[in-house]
């Protein structure tokens, strides 16, 4: 789907006019391309002290071979030697105004109190000017919850209005996240930072992720292909995000079994076909559906590793001028669904342990949407799942989480009238729709082995949206 | 043959001010002032007449002429000329590199007793001709006919009049010193203020060692000056704040006031078997204990072109079972006032000991009230070949005047060609 607005405002007069008159300056987007780096460019890390994520932060930036800078008296150059990786000197009082970085990365766990989130500004006030395009600032720190003391966790929660702030200030197609990190999770950071860093989180802004004490995370993971060997369930697979979605798991080295509607058999069987998958024509709304899902998984493939429940359908209308059968069908598909066939892979013990089950949730399941109340409904209602069901899922070592995208270029968006479309694609902090592929970055790197603490997450890919914000 | 490894004597050293380019030395060639130099040393120790084991000497910038200068230079003083002498260069490192050679002969009992030296002008320099024109010469004198001699000469181009000037430029790298250091200096992340805060200190207290009348008997007055032409004991963070940045481009940190001018002087230091110091008198001042040099690739931009003395130290350290802090002393040349701070930084870093230096902990930090006492580089200058031989006379007469139990010296000096030479010099 072509973005007209992004382009013109990305030639020499209409950056000037974009400036001049205050419009939005949306930046093409630097996506992932197979064989590329996690980042291409200098990644500046620091740390608050007594702060604990420094060393494993260190330990992914040095495996992905990341050119690292600190601070000469930063509390994170212990973890660097440590790491053996060889960090370059930043000082910002001496530093050229040309010094700029791919990535900011902040240990904040060591704030212990609102005085001392003033770290955290003294890391970022001479930094964040220095941020290139499409560049990223991370934030890490203590899940909350988990602090000890109450200021801690005063200060840690206090840290999202830092971050979903910077996330509108930093502009350029740059992001902001928070990650917090459970205590005794430190280990399990790794695919979490490297997805944040990586153009695979390229349209996901301002979210909060939590990561905690995984029951098992693989011994040896080849980043390439995380998902070698795995089986992966993608439901509404033949087209748009679905499409997306199945594309990006093969990628990383799933067998995808692809459903979809009958109707949609030719175009499911041409996908599944290129990706070296296999599909299977069903209707998830179908009373046994889920019975014949479970049984063709256990029989060709001893079960699954990944199922993606994105299968989802709208039929929008006013609530007084809605029939019974268009509310039904929304739901029936979009949650009913769903819980029906993880009730029956869980039942017959289909879900292979260290696996993952991603809910596709939606924007307007979390802010509401007129004409949409029976979408809202069942989306708002996914993320109900995922937090009635991921504490018991972790006790078997299978993730839950959902994602929310916003805007994202699709035939769906491409048929809204024009206004409201442009009005939809530029409320966000980078001032542009998504693309598909942008949903099936953050559906693989929840559905990677190693983010097996990453679980009862539902994080947004809008932009950073004002919406439901 | 003896087997065994004596101690090393430094009975003390002597020094001509240094005077900047282009000054009261300006019309003063290496060898005036060489002679000069090892004459007071001479007179001071009354060697008169002696024969010596040799005298060692080097300067960075010298004429092809000089191939010999330390032994012309010999042959002038008041020394028996029967004393045999050498050449050395090892650029900066020249100095401390002669005082090494000395040491380790008397040390395996091939001599007894030697001088060494170093000198360098930066104003009576060598200028060569054009190296077309050179080659065009020697294809001249190679020419057997007339007709031959003809051809090479209509070859002769007027631009082959300009002379090719020695240039302060790393040969493979084409950048000057300022500018490597001016590199590290940005690596390093140094800010203008603390360059220009070494630099300060360096003023005061080479002027305070002047005033309590510490280098009285190691600088000898000569062509009518009497101390180092570049030191400005009344300047200020304030005058130092307005010179405008050399090295290192608009925003650099780098001036005339935080690096070394070009500047022309010589040293002298003499050096001892125990024995023979016992024999003849002079008190031993310390002992040259230890020395190690070492090199970087400051080509492939693997490593600061200034840096090598941060790999010879930790070898040094090593070898003696010592730690960085077990030093009264510290006398690491101000090339450039980044290159000390690199220099320091560096060992304090966990990343750079333990990724460069292969160290599991870093050396740590340094006590700086006892960094260059008594005046570094920056305030005295620095004649390439002369450096070594300053410090080293200073730093043995500060153990030997030292009443507060210091025992222990560390000299560093960085050099050119990503050289660096280190010393350690112990108390008797």
């Amino acid at each position: 789907m072509s973005d007209r607005y992004r382009q013109l405002a990305n030639t020499p007069i209409g950056r000037m006019v974009t400036k001049q008159v205050g419009l939005p300056a949306p930046v093409e987007l630097e996506r992932y391309q197979p064989g590329q780096p996690v980042i291409s460019g200098p990644v500046l890390l620091g740390a608050a002290p007594h702060s604990r994520l420094a060393a494993p932060a260190t330990a992914v930036l040095a495996a992905i071979g990341a050119e690292a800078h600190t601070a000469l008296d930063d509390e994170a150059r212990g973890a660097a030697a440590e790491a053996r990786l060889d960090a370059a000197v930043f000082n910002p009082q001496a530093a050229p105004e040309d010094e700029r970085f791919k990535a900011l990365v902040f240990d904040a766990s060591g704030i212990g109190s609102s005085e001392a989130l003033r770290e955290a500004w003294a890391f970022l006030h001479p930094t964040i000017r220095r941020v290139r395009r499409s560049g990223r600032v991370i934030v890490l720190a203590t899940t909350p919850e988990e602090c000890g003391e109450f200021p801690a966790a005063i200060a840690q929660r206090a840290l999202e209005g830092l971050v979903r702030s910077v996330a509108k200030e930093v502009g350029r197609g740059a992001t902001a996240q928070l990650i917090y990190v459970a205590p005794g999770a430190e280990d399990a950071i790794d695919s979490t930072l490297r997805f944040f860093l990586s153009p695979k989180s390229a349209y996901v802004s301002g979210q909060v992720v939590r990561v905690g004490s995984p029951k098992a995370l693989p011994e040896k993971i080849d980043w390439e292909r995380p998902l070698a060997g795995k089986v992966a369930l993608v439901t509404g697979a033949a087209r748009g995000i679905g499409e997306s979605i199945s594309e990006v798991l093969a990628r990383d080295g799933a067998h995808v079994v692809g459903v979809d509607l009958p109707a949609r058999s030719a175009e499911l069987e041409a996908l599944t076909s290129r990706l070296g998958g296999s599909s299977l024509e069903l209707d998830v709304t179908d009373h046994a559906a889920p019975e014949e899902l479970a049984a063709h998984l256990l029989a060709a493939h001893n079960g699954v590793d990944v199922v993606v429940h994105n299968a989802g359908v709208t039929r929008d209308k006013t609530l007084g001028r809605m029939s019974e059968e268009q509310w039904s069908a929304v739901i029936d598909t979009n949650l009913t669904a769903p819980q029906h066939i993880d009730r029956e892979l869980f039942a017959r013990k289909a879900v292979r342990e260290n696996g993952s089950v991603v809910c596709v949730s939606s924007i307007g399941g979390i802010a509401g949407n007129a004409g949409q109340t029976n979408y809202a409904t069942s989306k708002a209602g996914v993320i109900g799942i995922i937090e009635a069901f991921s504490s018991t899922l972790a006790k078997l070592g299978v993730t839950l989480n959902a994602v929310a995208p916003g805007f994202v270029e699709t035939g769906m968006t491409a048929a809204m009238p024009v206004a409201r479309r442009e009005a939809a694609r530029r409320m966000n902090s980078l001032a542009q729709g998504g693309l598909p592929i942008d949903v099936a970055e953050t559906i693989a790197w929840l559905a990677n082995p190693a983010s097996a603490g990453v679980t009862r997450n539902v994080v947004r890919v809008c932009g950073q949206s004002l919406i439901g914000a | 043959m003896n087997s065994s490894v004596r101690r090393v004597a430094v009975l003390g050293g002597v020094r001509i001010p240094f005077a900047r380019q282009n000054g009261p030395y300006a019309n003063a060639s290496n060898q005036d002032m060489l002679t000069a130099t090892l004459d007071a040393l001479v007179e001071k120790f009354s060697l008169e007449r002696e024969t010596l084991g040799e005298v060692v000497a080097g300067a960075v910038l010298k004429h092809s002429r000089d191939f010999n200068l330390t032994r012309e230079a010999v042959l002038g003083t008041r020394l028996d000329p029967a004393t045999p002498a050498y050449d050395v260069q090892q650029a900066c490192g020249t100095g401390l590199e002669a005082a090494i050679l000395i040491a380790n002969k008397i040390a395996l009992h091939q001599i007894d007793a030697g001088i060494a030296a170093g000198v360098d002008t930066t104003s009576d320099a060598p200028i060569a001709i054009n190296e077309d024109l050179r080659r065009l010469l020697l294809d001249l004198n190679r020419s057997r006919s007339n007709a031959e001699r003809l051809r090479v000469i209509t070859k002769v181009r007027p631009q082959q009049i300009v002379p090719e000037l020695p240039r302060n430029a790393e040969p493979r790298t084409g950048l000057s010193m300022g500018e490597h250091a001016a590199i590290m200096a940005r690596d390093w992340g140094l800010t203008r203020e603390e360059q220009d805060e070494l630099a300060l200190s360096s003023h005061r207290k080479l002027a305070a060692a002047y005033d309590a009348g510490f280098l009285d008997d190691l600088v000898i007055p000569f062509l009518g000056l009497e101390r180092d032409q570049n030191l400005r004991p009344d300047t200020t963070m304030e005058k130092l704040a307005q010179l405008k940045p050399v090295f290192g481009g608009e925003d650099g940190t780098m001036t005339a006031g935080n690096s070394t001018p070009l500047s022309d002087g010589a040293s002298a230091v003499l050096l001892a078997s125990e024995d023979w110091a016992t024999k003849r008198g002079p008190p031993v001042q310390a002992y040259l204990t230890d020395a190690q040099t070492a090199a970087v690739d400051h080509v492939h931009r693997r490593e600061g072109l200034l840096m090598a003395p941060t790999y010879a130290v930790p070898k040094l350290l090593e070898r003696n079972q010592l730690s960085l802090q077990d030093f009264d002393f510290y006398e690491i040349h101000e090339a450039f006032a980044s290159q000390v701070l690199c220099t320091l930084k560096a060992w304090e870093d966990p990343v750079y000991c333990r990724e460069r230096l292969e160290l599991e902990e870093p050396l740590g930090p340094i006590d700086r009230d006892k960094l260059n006492v008594h005046g570094g580089s920056l305030a005295a200058g620095h004649p390439f070949g002369a450096t070594g031989g300053r410090i080293i006379a200073g730093l043995a007469k500060a153990l030997a005047d030292d009443t507060h139990g210091s025992r222990r010296g560390l000299i560093s000096i960085c050099a050119a060609g990503g050289l660096g030479v280190t010393a350690i010099l112990e108390k008797p």
